[in-house]
């Protein structure tokens, strides 16, 4: 019988398996940043290792750096002293860092791919769940906690139970102004904040086939949402034609060898995946959540449902979330009014989500009762976008861009979204206090982003384009 | 890291669904270096308002309610993989979190820290909440050799499943680190036999 890509990936890894032990799987590249990390450090310390092999570890500050004044010191003390305390751990072990004032600082799940350290075949972790995002270039990615940090610190290998394996096809072509993000909130409303639970999710079908890069790195990004150890994609020549010529890519014969290699990485025809779920690019609308899990989205003209059709056992949370949004019962989010408009993220601050953002409000301004942030994931994409003169837009548009980190995303460092408030957000998380405490979040896509931020309003982007 | 065999203690019932990281411990409580403290910050905002002041229709805010088990609604640690989570509630001194269902990475957290997460089927779930919410002083057996919970009051009791390795290490007290460091060697081997420089 034929093997799945994640067996594929998965049984190449294989230290050694175990009857009764979990396997212990090898890992290619370790991301780190500064927020799970110290403790890992410091376990180290205490058990006087070093790190096995710091040159397949890579670090940045993403998390808790502000994204004003990246020159200066940081102001708050206790994010100062955690992003110090990596400069410090990095050089004390002989780790790379891209931290602060690097020109490839940024949030970890962007740097990686961009740099070209994220490669199809890889097994790559890092304490951070949406490590998933790598997965987009056919390698197994997945987070882990700092008890893990440091063992993969100190032997490169975690010791892991294999996991089930489900595919989801996504078929046929998307209509104008939905996009990979939307196919990701539509999926995760379909099953479940936790019904990828246990599985290594395999995205496929023409309609994945035809995203870009960028697009396949929402989608696998947002695989955690579902409750999945991870999301990926088999590598096809878009994924070789991106990472070519990167950074930190393979060069001349190493190239060869390794392109070799990936066009090997593909679930075999007779390969059995223990799940199986179906989908039509055609049923897919622009996507909002309205509630506070991932799980808890519909398509924007859609009506919130109501708490009397939610599972008896499920009522209680249903109400307290919608509760805690402010909305009721089978109302519609159209035209709901927004305070705050967040642009950025692991799942959409790539250059690509950003020019889509340019080219929707090129010539329009933003609505006066919202303010609108854009972050870009990294110092190249800030870079990028200076370049090609899509910072000018956007302060025309009266945009905010600011510089790179994680942001409004997690509220760790002063972007936080005022209680009460409602911000329109292109990250992957709509927990209660997720973007500050009280912070009532709608997720959706970069494009459905920019046109709440020009109307001040939920509205269904088909309409402006 | 701490051994585990057996509880015997009251509970704090949580019955809510989903419950994240988030809720576990805000983000803007992450930036300590250490292991120690999370505890005065679990449940932040259920248990405090904009105030500081403890709100008083949370749970772990009436009296009646106390103990070193936690029970709550299914997906319990969904969302980010912050192990400050289980420290959090390891720290606050929970030492078992019992619900129907976990997220994979939380559950993972709490067996690398020496709290036993323990998974038991819907009814069974809300069987320890109706008759905690009848008497809050009714306490919940936990044997981690046998793998069962019982509800003292009522001697009914349920198997859980545990891998066999995670068991050991609880009991034992030994973590993963201590179990790959012996096998260094082969992790060696196993780079050499690697097909092309993965890294650079
Ligand atoms: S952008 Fe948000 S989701 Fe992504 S790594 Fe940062 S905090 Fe996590």
């Amino acid at each position: 019988m034929g093997k799945t890509l994640v067996e594929k990936i998965w049984d190449a890894h294989v230290v050694k398996s175990q009857e009764g032990f979990p396997d212990i799987l090898y890992i290619d590249t370790h991301l780190i940043h500064e927020v799970t990390s110290p403790q890992a450090f410091d376990g180290l310390r205490k058990r006087g290792l070093p790190v096995y092999r710091p040159q397949q570890t890579v670090a940045t500050a993403d998390h808790n750096v502000p994204t004003l004044n990246q020159h200066l010191p940081i102001q708050e003390e206790l994010s100062r002293y955690q992003v110090d305390m990596l400069t410090k751990n990095c050089k004390e072990f002989g780790i790379e860092l891209y931290g602060l004032g690097h020109p490839y600082q940024g949030i970890v799940h962007v740097i990686g791919p961009e740099l070209g350290i994220t490669q199809p075949g890889k097994t790559m972790v890092c304490g951070d769940s949406h490590t998933s995002t790598h997965g987009a270039f056919g390698a197994i990615a997945f987070g882990i906690g700092t008890s893990q940090v440091e063992q993969v610190f100190a032997t490169q290998c975690l010791l892991q139970q294999k996991p089930k394996t489900m595919k989801i096809e996504v078929n046929g072509s998307l209509g104008a102004g939905v996009g990979a993000k939307d196919i990701i909130l539509y999926i995760i409303s379909k099953i479940s904040a936790a019904g990828g639970t246990g599985y290594f999710v395999e995205y496929a079908g023409s309609a994945i086939r035809s995203l870009s890069m960028e697009g396949r790195m929402t989608i696998c990004n947002m695989s955690i949402e579902m409750g999945a150890r991870g999301g990926l994609i088999a590598p096809d020549q878009t994924t070789f034609d991106y990472i070519y010529g990167r950074e930190l890519a393979p060069k001349g014969e190493k190239w060869d060898e390794a392109l070799a290699y990936w066009e090997t990485l593909y679930s075999d025809e007779d390969a059995q995946f223990d799940e199986v779920l179906v989908f039509e690019a055609a049923d897919i609308q622009p996507m909002i959540t309205y509630g506070t899990n991932p799980g808890m989205g519909i398509g924007v003209t859609e009506n919130i449902p109501t708490t009397a059709s939610q599972p008896e056992s499920e009522q209680p949370s249903y109400k307290k979330a919608l509760g805690y949004m402010g909305f009721q019962d089978g109302e519609k989010v159209l035209g709901k009014p927004v305070d705050y408009v967040f642009i950025g993220s692991c799942t959409n601050s790539r250059i690509e989500d950003l020019r889509q953002v340019a080219a929707f409000v090129q010539g329009k301004q933003k609505a006066e009762n919202v303010e609108v942030w854009i972050v870009p994931g990294s110092k190249q994409v800030e870079a990028q976008a200076k370049q090609e003169g899509i910072d000018k837009i956007f302060q025309e548009a009266g945009f905010m861009l600011r510089e790179p980190g994680c942001s409004a995303c997690l509220g760790m460092n002063e972007d936080k979204i005022p209680a009460g408030k409602y911000c329109v957000s292109t990250s992957n998380r709509n927990f209660e206090g997720r973007q500050g405490p009280n912070a009532r979040t709608m997720l959706v896509s970069p494009l459905t982003a920019a046109a709440a931020a020009i109307t001040g309003k939920v509205v269904d982007v088909r309409e402006l384009i | 890291m701490k051994k585990f065999e057996k509880l015997k203690s009251r509970i704090v019932p949580l019955p809510i669904e989903n419950i994240d990281t988030d809720q576990i411990i805000p983000a803007r409580f992450l930036k300590a270096t250490t292991r120690e403290g999370f505890g005065d910050n679990l449940f932040r905002d259920w248990r405090f308002d904009s105030n500081n002041e403890p709100k008083q229709d949370f749970v772990m805010n009436d009296p009646t309610y106390t103990g070193r088990i936690l029970v709550a609604g299914k997906n319990f640690g969904c969302g980010s993989s912050r192990e400050h989570a289980a420290w959090a509630i390891q720290d606050y001194g929970f030492d078992v979190v019992i619900s129907s269902f976990f997220a994979d990475i939380f559950k993972g957290n709490a067996l690398n820290n020496g709290v036993l997460p323990i998974t038991v089927p819907e009814e069974f779930l809300e069987k320890i909440f109706a008759v905690t919410f009848a008497n809050p002083e009714a306490e919940i057996l936990v044997d981690l050799e046998a793998q069962t919970v019982t509800l003292a009051e009522t001697g009914e009791q349920i198997e859980f499943e545990i891998n066999p390795y995670k068991k050991s290490c609880l009991i034992n007290g030994y973590d993963d680190i201590d179990f790959i460091l012996s096998h260094t060697a082969e992790i060696e081997n196993f780079e050499q036999t690697r097909p092309f420089s993965f890294y650079r």
